[in-house]
């Protein structure tokens, strides 16, 4: 850890106050609050198109919200440019993986760790080995080469590179067959449970994310309509309608 | 195809499809060869040029074309052909080393060209040429190979590179050894210039507002006559010297110095070593670029600029630094340019200049500096080995990039080397991702602070 964890009593290691985004002149975001607590894993879900790939965006700098703001251990990053948010200890797997296609796995592990200090490099590759071992496997393979799945690993993989105090990820599940979502689930588990990480992700597939979360959000059109803990918002009928019933994928 | 739809038939000559195959290869080559070899031009007793036909010779290439596309149909037919199989076992290990040795042997040969050719001028110009163009292509391969940023204005840099040293010399006297590091600097300033307001262009649109860039340097040097003497160009810039000795056949030259019979070729064969030096400095550098962070930084740009900008790169300086770097190794084959030509004008600036270099990062496989050397030599070698086919000579030369480019379609050498390696692939060796990253972390941490 770099710096004494500023999370002391009840100031939230995320906080969104209030933030509007625009996409020109449409309105993405119409005022989000929300607030991830040090060592929990936070879940917004939500359809295509309601704004939670936005919002994700909007903690990472850009777009930049016109309204409101996002505050990381109590301190305004709203309007930080992204390169320097990741300096901050938060780390994002972007949506659709965005891994570099034409280096080697080992090399997109080594772009992870861009923002840190060398001296632990060796360990946090194990680390990641040691949660995802078929990037062991590939290490030499093109990122291009890999499987979905694989590629999601990468994804993640190269996040946890930098020590992130909190990651954010966005879509894992995307285009996966149901064991590797599960495989892919089961590591953010085992991430939060052994290492405290705190996870904010965002999620289509409400069954597997609700599950896995503490607390969860459910956006509908740029709002935030329901919050509450994971397994409650599972049992909310207005959920269950909306995003369970009618084939949990 | 009936042929493949029955194992059983796959042995049987289609004679007919074979015959189709060979009459449109025959057709291709008739189209292609009546104008190549068909017709000719003579000039006439009184001057005037007639057409000579040449059916007779056009009907042995088509011919020809049949007759080989007809063998290679019934003997392969379907089969497609392994090149390894054809290669004796004994002679695999071996052979597997050659690619090895290729750099390594034209370097060598480079070295040595000035010896071989020693007496012929025009291959040692040829030479000087060849490198020029290498040495382009190599900055430029830092700016589209690795970065990913497609810039068709390169020739602008170039440009900046020979009127510095041009003007630095006329007006303030100035010797090439100063010069050279100060084009160098001026055009990575305009690099840096014409950054900014493309830093938020990628592909189509970056592409047209580096032309337009170019194009403007270019109209600039062509009109700002009391600064560069507009079309009329430069002449008379001062030549290189041997570290202070001019290459005169007067007492204090190269010549007399060295105890040597004077000869003009000292000064091209010094000019040819320079611009190898030089070319090989921007080949150093790139190669070396590449390991530490900036280098893996430009080519995580080229690959997903969103992805870099979450783990924390800075895309700005990023692609400024490449701009900036590409820049400078143009500016210093710039002012080469000018030294050695001794007349500038903005004629040699042109977009074909442009095209022809980035035609050669492509033909070479974009990143790749093996390649791109490769490439340079062949597109120019081409060039003039194709100088007898005259007006056509642009046609044969289309045809070839064509042909390339369906054959390799990521460059003649498209792999693209790891910057970093582990012993084995099962075991992580921690000992030499540790040297892998000792060698360049202490750089990275110099670039942060």
């Amino acid at each position: 850890m770099n710096a004494p964890s500023a999370t002391t009593g009840n100031t939230p290691m995320l906080a969104v106050r209030g933030v509007k985004t625009y996409y020109g002149n449409i309105i993405a975001l119409k005022g989000i609050d929300l607030d991830i607590h040090a060592g929990e894993i936070v879940a917004m879900i939500g359809a295509n198109g309601a704004g939670k790939s936005t919002l994700m965006m909007t903690i990472f700098g850009d777009p930049r919200p016109r309204e409101g703001q996002v505050l990381f251990e109590g301190r305004d990053i709203t309007g930080m440019p992204a390169h320097e948010i990741a300096r901050l200890n938060i780390a994002q797997s972007p949506e659709g993986r965005r891994i570099f296609g034409r280096m080697t796995v080992m090399e997109n592990l080594q772009m992870g760790a861009t923002v840190t200090d060398n001296a632990h490099f060796e360990e946090d590759l194990e680390r990641v080995f040691r949660l995802f071992p078929r990037l062991k496997e590939r290490v030499h393979q093109r990122g291009g080469t890999l499987s979905g799945g694989e590629q999601q690993m990468l994804a993640i993989g190269r996040a946890l590179m930098s020590r992130p105090r909190l990651l954010l990820l966005d879509e894992p599940s995307l285009g996966l067959a149901p064991l590797l979502v599960k495989q892919i689930f089961d590591a953010i588990r085992e991430l939060n449970e052994r290492e405290k990480l705190t996870v904010f992700l965002v999620e289509q597939n409400a069954f597997h994310a609700l599950k896995l979360a503490h607390r969860g959000y459910v956006m509908v059109n740029g709002l935030i309509t329901l919050s509450g803990p994971g397994r409650e918002l599972l049992q909310r009928p207005e959920v269950r309608a909306a995003y369970l019933e009618g084939g949990r994928h | 195809m009936s042929v493949l739809s029955t194992p059983s038939s796959k042995a049987r000559f289609d004679l007919v499809s074979a015959l189709k195959r060979a009459l449109l290869a025959a057709l291709v080559a008739f189209g292609l060869f009546s104008l190549m070899i068909g017709v000719r031009t003579h000039t006439g007793s009184n001057g005037a040029l007639f057409l000579e036909g040449r059916p007779g010779l056009l009907a042995i290439m088509v011919g020809i074309v049949f007759v080989s596309t007809l063998a290679r149909e019934l003997i392969l037919g379907e089969r497609q052909i392994e090149l390894r199989s054809l290669v004796p076992p004994a002679l695999t290990a071996p052979l597997q080393i050659l690619p090895k040795l290729a750099a390594p042997a034209l370097l060598v040969f480079a070295l040595i060209v000035p010896i071989i050719f020693y007496q012929n001028r025009y291959m040692l110009d040829l030479g000087i040429m060849i490198l020029t163009y290498v040495m382009l292509g190599w900055g430029l391969n830092i700016v589209v190979g690795l970065a990913g940023l497609l810039d068709l204005g390169y020739v602008a840099f170039y440009a900046v590179g020979a009127y510095s040293y041009a003007l630095l010399a006329e007006h303030f006297g100035f010797s090439f050894w100063i010069c050279l590091p100060l084009a160098g600097i001026l055009a990575s300033f305009w690099g840096i210039i014409l950054g900014f307001p493309v830093l938020r262009l990628r592909g189509d649109y970056l592409a047209i507002v580096t032309m337009a860039f170019g194009e403007i340097i270019r109209l600039v040097l062509l009109n700002f006559q009391t600064l560069t003497h507009g079309p009329d160009g430069i002449s008379g810039i001062p030549r290189p010297s041997f570290f202070g000795l001019p290459f005169n056949n007067e007492p204090g030259g190269f010549a007399h110095t060295f105890g040597l019979h004077y000869s003009f070729t000292h000064r091209i064969v010094f000019l040819y070593y320079l611009i190898l030096v030089l070319a090989l400095v921007t080949n150093f550098v790139t190669i070396r670029l590449r390991r530490l962070p900036i280098g893996r930084a430009w080519e995580a740009l080229r690959e997903d600029e969103i992805a870099c900008r979450s783990l924390g790169i800075n895309t700005t300086n990023t692609k400024l630094t490449a701009f900036a770097m590409g820049a400078m190794f143009a500016g210093f084959a710039g002012s080469f340019f000018a030294t050695r030509q001794g007349f500038i004008s903005p004629e040699s600036f042109t977009f074909t200049e442009s095209a022809m270099v980035l035609a050669i990062v492509v033909l070479g496989g974009m990143g790749s500096q093996i390649g791109v050397a490769v490439a340079a030599a062949v597109m120019l070698g081409g060039f003039e080995l194709f100088r007898e086919f005259a007006t056509f000579r642009m046609l044969v030369f289309g045809l070839a990039m064509v042909l390339i480019m369906i054959w390799r379609p990521r460059g003649l050498v498209a792999t693209r080397t790891p910057s970093v390696f582990l012993r084995s692939p099962k075991e992580v060796d921690a000992e030499d991702v540790r040297r892998a990253r000792a060698k360049s972390w202490s750089w990275r941490r110099a670039r942060h602070d």
